[in-house]
């Protein structure tokens, strides 16, 4: 019988549509795998509600479990506890980077209205010296930046808390 | 009837309303930036529609689909609020439109957190977050338009003097609530008004604007009686479903 823990291994192969460099165990929206006698559930949680996405991931997950020869899995799709940008893994936020998005920093919390944007490093030449462009990017959870200095324009994976 | 069914559909049916009005914009925006923000809000709203709608169907126990109810309703079937079926007029009115809205729903879904219907708590929970992002990017909208030159000034005051007699419904109650109330699905409401009123007047300050002084209010959206813009919006909404019955693509 394969393990929970051989499922996690697998899981890491299969990778966000929109930002393919993570994978559903990066990104933290795998949030609990449960294998029994002969079939494996698994919860997954959507990075933000309309994220076109997920229906992807959910197949994407079943495709290569079946490859792995894992019959017999579920994925059910759970909204609470809601996703936050602190369960993207450490090694996610390396591959962003690399990847020329830069991950999340640590914000004030979104209710507070008229607080400054988060002060961004560029992904490419790492200045300090960044612009908000738009809150809204390429995809629901990136915001669009600019670099002071090296002008290049780059995408920023939001912080959600 | 079935309160909570009626209940899930007027909060769906404000996201699926307005998700589609903000659609309307694609292709449209008077720059790319304020495009991909007004479609990424949509695809905000229409994610949201999608897991209300669902308990709605789960609830309502006749098998109904989020997809039936979203596609296959006629117009006094839907409970939307008859500020989110407002025409999005030009850029400044639909800002308008969407903070009026955006600062009810924030404070909304705080207190739906804390309903004793986990399904109902999760999805105020979930769809919480990326309204924070939306009621920041409209409030923003509506400062740098309203204490901007004289013509985005006097535009954004008109869409705020036409648009202020459709906020009294956002408060709207009768048995639906009251029963919800009395079973816990529905928590204390008494200060989602006060809240509301708070960010409004914060920014309105903040934006030179000025609050109409009439009172007169309309509503019936949340009993089904609409505007004729619901109709034209439903006619583009559902045609592919009813043209092709079951059509997936």
């Amino acid at each position: 019988m394969v393990t929970e823990l051989e499922i996690w291994r697998y899981l890491e192969e299969v990778f966000d549509p929109e930002v393919p460099v993570l994978t559903v165990v990066d990104l933290g929206v795998v949030r609990a795998v449960k294998v029994s006698e002969n079939s494996c559930h698994i919860k997954l949680t959507p990075t933000y509600s309309g994220c076109p996405a997920m229906k992807r991931m959910e197949e994407d997950i079943i495709d290569k479990l079946a490859e792995k020869g894992v019959e017999n899995v579920t994925v059910e799709l759970v909204l609470s506890p809601a996703w936050t940008t602190d369960w993207l893994t450490e090694k996610g936020r390396i591959k962003l980077r690399e990847y020329g998005i830069a991950p999340p920093e640590n914000e004030p919390d979104k209710s507070t209205l008229f607080a400054d944007p988060a002060v961004v490093p560029c992904p490419q030449c790492t200045s300090k010296n960044t612009r908000l462009v738009s809150q809204f990017g390429s995809t629901a959870c990136k915001a669009h930046y600019q670099c002071n200095d090296c002008l290049e324009p780059f995408d920023y994976f939001k912080c959600l808390k | 009837m079935n309160s909570l069914f009626e209940y899930l559909l007027r909060i769906g049916d404000d996201s699926l309303i307005l998700g589609h009005r903000l659609s309307e914009w694609c292709g449209h925006g008077p720059i790319l930036e304020v495009d991909i923000a007004m479609t990424n809000i949509a695809l905000d709203f229409v994610g949201q529609t999608t897991t209300i709608l669902e308990l709605a169907g789960e609830v309502e126990g006749k098998g109904r689909s989020n997809d039936e109810l979203a596609f296959l309703r006629f117009d006094k079937d839907y409970r939307n609020l008859l500020l989110v079926e407002q025409p999005n007029t030009d850029f400044g009115f639909t800002m308008m439109r969407q903070f009026l809205f955006d600062a009810y729903r924030k404070p909304l879904f705080e207190i739906l957190m804390k309903s004793n219907n986990p399904r109902l708590a999760g999805i105020a929970e979930k769809s919480l977050k990326e309204t924070k992002y939306h009621l920041r990017h409209s409030s923003e909208w509506i400062i740098r338009l309203g204490d901007g030159t004289e013509e985005s000034h006097s535009r954004i005051q008109e869409s705020l003097d036409t648009m202020w007699r459709y906020t009294g419904e956002l408060f709207y109650k009768d048995a639906v609530d009251a029963e919800l109330t009395v079973s816990g699905v529905l928590p204390d409401m008494s200060g989602l008004e006060a809240q509301w009123k708070k960010t409004v007047d914060e920014v309105f300050a903040m934006a030179t604007l000025e609050i109409p002084e009439s009172p007169w209010k309309f509503e019936g959206g949340r009993i089904g009686k609409h505007s004729e813009h619901l109709g034209y919006i439903l006619a583009e909404l559902q045609y592919m479903q009813r043209a092709y019955p079951n059509m997936e693509w």
